[in-house]
């Protein structure tokens, strides 16, 4: 369970969202919209931790949360299995073999992430998530350089996260069909929600 | 823990990595200086312990940038500010790495450069132990000041500067220890400051380090 009340963000000083109050229940997505520079990066980052909020307060439950910035973070001289392999030990051990197998890695595993095309990368990038063992994702633009196919896969990762009683905040533009999403339309300086429960019309 | 450790020696000796950049300072430095000052043997000894150290602490601070810099450009401090290790416990493994990566091998190079440098053969036991005594922190004080300044573009001028004043006492006392040794005299209290300077740093370092870190992210 993932809530704000009142919660305002600033990016170098300058608040970008103020008055957000939504709550997310396991079983839940959450799709931030919004024009570059609305504040849909410094949200995620508040929620992740990186940055205190301006103002008001968020809860949610402590060591639960996976945080994927724009950035993968992978080291281009490791292979692909020891990128993964350091995150899955920092997270505790959780097996990769699965992992690379729903992202569709595993032809993958001894080329150095530093020789993968960008799509490659960021599927690597968000297969970390998979063996952090976090029930929450926070996403920033997870699809960017996935191609459809890749997009799709990617939705269905999403989606088992949802079933299995994960939930995922995702900042994109992309229609990753997901169940149970909600969207929030994020103007600067002012944030509502437009749609809370209806799926159809917040994809309309 | 073990992994982060691993993985940013694994970096180190990857190509690319930085393994040897020191090294090759400090090697360059030690077959220089005789060469510029002349082969009189009495000038060399005496400047030898003093030579030595400058020469191990500007290798340390050549690779500095790097602690943080690369982690921080390819996203992975974001991503290991928000895993479940502690801040500090990331500095405190990256100056490990840092120092296993510089600090020891220095060490362990330096006797074989004293000889270019004519050091007094009483001197190279207290050269060894006082280098595995400083270097830790060289590269913990290093980290701090890479903390401070890591998300500046082109930080590495602004990194020297911040972080050469704070080696400055491990480097009279490393001195020190090692030109008191070449002489046979009394060494007891050099070597127990420079002890006294590592262990302040490391136990109190990592903390500063974190913040910085913390400060810097947002």
């Amino acid at each position: 369970m993932l809530s704000t009340s009142d919660l305002a963000v600033a990016r170098g000083g300058v608040t970008v969202l103020q008055g957000l109050t939504f709550a997310v229940a396991p079983g839940q997505a959450l799709i931030l919209r919004g024009p570059n520079g609305s504040g849909k990066t410094t949200l995620l980052r508040t929620l992740a931790g990186l940055q205190p909020p301006a103002d008001g307060t968020y809860q949610l439950p402590p060591d639960s949360v996976a945080y994927a910035a724009h950035a993968d973070g992978l080291k281009s001289t490791l292979t692909v299995a020891e990128n993964l392999s350091f995150w899955s030990e920092i997270y505790g051990g959780h097996p990769i073999d699965q992992a690379l197998t729903l992202l569709n890695l595993t032809q993958l595993t001894r080329r150095r992430a530093g020789e993968l095309s960008a799509g490659q990368k960021r599927r690597l990038g968000l297969a970390r998530l998979l063996v952090t063992g976090r029930r929450i994702w926070l996403l920033d633009e997870p699809t960017v350089s996935l191609d459809v196919a890749s997009v799709a896969l990617f939705a269905d990762v999403v989606r088992a996260h949802l079933k299995t009683g994960g939930l995922a905040v995702i900042a994109t533009h992309v229609d990753l069909g997901l169940p149970e999403a909600t969207t929030l339309d994020l103007d600067p300086h002012r944030a509502r929600v437009i749609q809370t429960t209806d799926f159809d019309e917040a994809f309309a | 823990m073990k992994a982060l450790l691993l993985r940013d020696l694994r970096l180190a000796f990857r190509s690319g990595g930085g393994f040897g950049l020191g090294l090759a300072f400090f090697f360059l430095l030690s077959v220089l200086v005789p060469l510029g000052v002349g082969p009189e043997g009495g000038t060399l000894a005496r400047i030898a312990p003093g030579i030595l150290w400058v020469g191990a602490l500007l290798a340390c601070l050549l690779s500095l940038d790097r602690i943080f810099a690369l982690d921080h450009e390819d996203g992975s401090l974001d991503l290991l500010a928000t895993a479940p290790i502690p801040l500090e416990a990331v500095v405190a493994l990256k100056a490990l790495a840092h120092w296993i990566v510089t600090g020891l091998p220095l060490t362990l190079i330096a006797p074989g450069l004293a000889i270019f440098l004519n050091l007094p053969p009483a001197g190279y036991p207290w050269l060894i132990l006082s280098l595995l005594l400083g270097t830790p922190a060289l590269s913990i004080i290093g980290a701090f000041g890479a903390a401070l300044t890591v998300g500046l573009r082109r930080g590495g001028l602004l990194l020297s500067l911040l972080v050469l004043p704070l080696y400055v006492p491990t480097l009279i006392f490393g001195g020190e220890v090692v030109r008191r040794g070449a002489e046979d005299m009394a060494l007891g209290t050099p070597l127990a400051l420079l002890a006294a300077i590592s262990l302040g740093a490391t136990a109190l370092l990592p903390f500063a380090a974190a913040s910085a870190l913390r400060v810097n992210l947002r």
